[in-house]
């Protein structure tokens, strides 16, 4: 019985959007080489949507898979759309994944969210730096 | 799509021959070894057979050899059994950090049970300092085991050199042979050991058997209580035809040994030289000369084992890897991590093992269908676009 089901394989074997994007509007980076996975998420936003999100996942079949997986799940919808997407949504997308890879699951989303952040972050800089410009 | 095997290291098949010698003590001569009629004597027959057989693999006497099954149960029975019997004269145990789970983890159970455990550590190759085995006996050290060969980096070590050192301790030496026992030539007495532990599907024998190689005189305690069987060390009734398996692998070891390590170590010498040749940042894991005939173990940069494995499985190749997601602890093999290989890179571990089936063919279909799937790793790792960056960089 092989360990990883159909969708997940599909995913591993031709993951989707995988890459980085230049001038990013958000960088979410987690997981490190040490605990066996790490994953970079790049997004552009445009309009409160996901217009692109690439990544690159340095990791097992099922890191890749949830990473592919994830960006799918993010194209297209609004930031406050993509923060409801949680690792249990991401395995059930992929139709389950083996109990012990559960943890790859929470790092894909986890990556996700922090692009948001790091997004967030860096218009509420930006937002305050006008503010300033106005007094 | 072709198909190739190369985890011997996991497992290897049961030769034909020994199959054939297995058959009959299923359906016709089934009786318990321990029973006092024709049926009994028969399959008494065919064990004590099987158990001269595996004494001669290992230069020992047929009455010192005690059935298991398996390699991990013979270790926990040495571990365990050894220090036990001999815990009134002291409560030390002295192993490698690169020993097997089965040797590592029953020495963490005896440090429940009250024994101190030193762990000796090894070198980059997986070298274990016979000086350094000395330093860390202690008047009280009763039991010493180091592995003679590791199974994940292939590195043989210098178990005469450290049974020398030991003798002169008083302390028992017990080496874990799972992975030379019918692979290269051992015998017990020129190495100088007082236990060896082996199993059967390591060397076309089926799984579920195993022995230890107890000297004579050396105490130990039962691992198994119940009747007489195996001298009422490790009780059961006897897996006849499972031993007889065992006893014809041995034989056909034996006879064989020279041509077959002849042949892998030629098929592992082609892959050793081919991958790193062939891509870039692969390096050779384990000792350069002091290494297994069937063992080529390597570590790829800035990606993962098992997705290695998955798309190396994709094209019909069977390997190993001590990375992190491979193993249930999700820890990268403690093995490479003791050779001081940085965690990154244990992660990209690969393990090739050769064995009766494999061809030069095989070697090259490997040498043929790593690049691309390193590529293809390669080109989504963010491990590796940080080094090409930082490549970029540098030069500037």
């Amino acid at each position: 019985m092989p360990v990883y089901n159909e969708k997940v394989m599909d995913h591993f074997m031709s993951p989707r959007n995988v890459g980085e994007i230049d001038n990013a509007d958000g960088v979410g980076e987690v997981g490190n080489p040490v605990c066996g996975d790490m994953m970079t998420f790049y997004i552009k936003v445009d309009d409160n949507h996901i217009s692109d999100v690439k990544y690159k996942t340095f990791g097992c079949g099922a890191a890749i898979a949830v990473s592919s997986m994830v960006s799918e799940m993010a194209k297209g919808k609004t930031l406050e759309e993509t923060k409801k997407i949680t690792p249990a949504l991401v395995a059930k997308e992929l139709e389950g994944l083996p109990k012990n890879k559960y943890h790859c699951s929470n790092l894909g989303a986890q990556a996700l969210n922090k692009a948001i952040d790091n997004y967030l972050k860096k218009q509420g800089k930006e937002g305050k730096g006008k503010k300033r410009g106005k007094k | 799509m072709r198909e190739v095997y190369l985890d011997y290291v996991a497992t290897t098949p049961v030769l034909p021959e020994v199959l054939e010698a297995m058959l009959p003590y299923f359906r016709d001569a089934y009786g318990n070894v321990q029973s006092l009629h024709n049926w009994g004597d028969k399959a008494r027959e065919a064990v004590e057979g099987a158990r001269g057989k595996v004494a001669d693999l290992i230069g020992g006497e047929a009455e010192e050899i005690i059935f298991t099954a398996s390699g991990t149960e013979s270790n926990n029975f040495a571990i365990k059994g050894l220090a036990m019997a001999q815990q009134s004269k002291g409560k030390h145990i002295v192993v490698s950090a690169i020993e097997h789970f089965s040797v590592l983890h029953s020495s963490r159970t005896l440090e429940k049970w009250g024994f101190e455990l030193t762990e000796v550590p090894v070198d980059k190759y997986g070298l274990v300092d016979p000086d350094k085995v000395a330093r860390s006996l202690r008047k009280d050290t009763v039991l010493v085991s180091i592995m003679h060969a590791n199974n994940e980096v292939g590195t043989i070590e210098l178990i005469k050199e450290i049974a020398n050192v030991v003798k002169q301790s008083g302390a028992i030496f017990h080496t874990d042979a799972v992975a030379t026992a019918g692979t290269i030539p051992i015998d017990v007495r020129e190495l100088g050991v007082d236990a060896l532990s082996l199993a059967g599907n390591q060397f076309y024998g089926p799984k579920g058997v195993g022995a230890l190689w107890l000297k004579k005189g050396v105490r130990i305690m039962p691992f198994l209580d119940g009747g007489v069987q195996e001298g009422g060390r490790r009780a059961g009734t006897e897996d006849v035809p499972a031993i007889v398996g065992l006893g014809k692998a041995a034989e056909l070891a034996k006879a064989e040994m020279g041509a077959r390590a002849k042949r892998f170590s030629a098929l592992r010498d082609r892959l050793i030289a081919g991958l790193p040749a062939g891509i870039e940042h692969v390096t050779v894991t384990g000792h350069p000369t002091r290494r297994l005939p069937g063992n080529a173990s390597f570590c790829v940069e800035f990606i993962e084992g098992e997705a290695m494995l998955m798309l190396l499985n994709h094209q019909g190749i069977a390997v190993s890897s001590g990375s992190a997601c491979t193993s249930r602890a999700l820890k990268a093999s403690h093995v490479l991590i003791a050779m001081g290989i940085p965690h990154e890179i244990a992660q990209g571990s690969l393990l090739f093992s050769f064995g009766l089936d494999s061809t030069v063919g095989d070697v090259d279909y490997v040498l043929e269908a790593m690049p691309p799937i390193v590529d293809k790793l390669r080109q989504m790792s963010p491990l590796y676009s940080k080094f090409l960056k930082d490549k970029k960089g540098g030069k500037k």
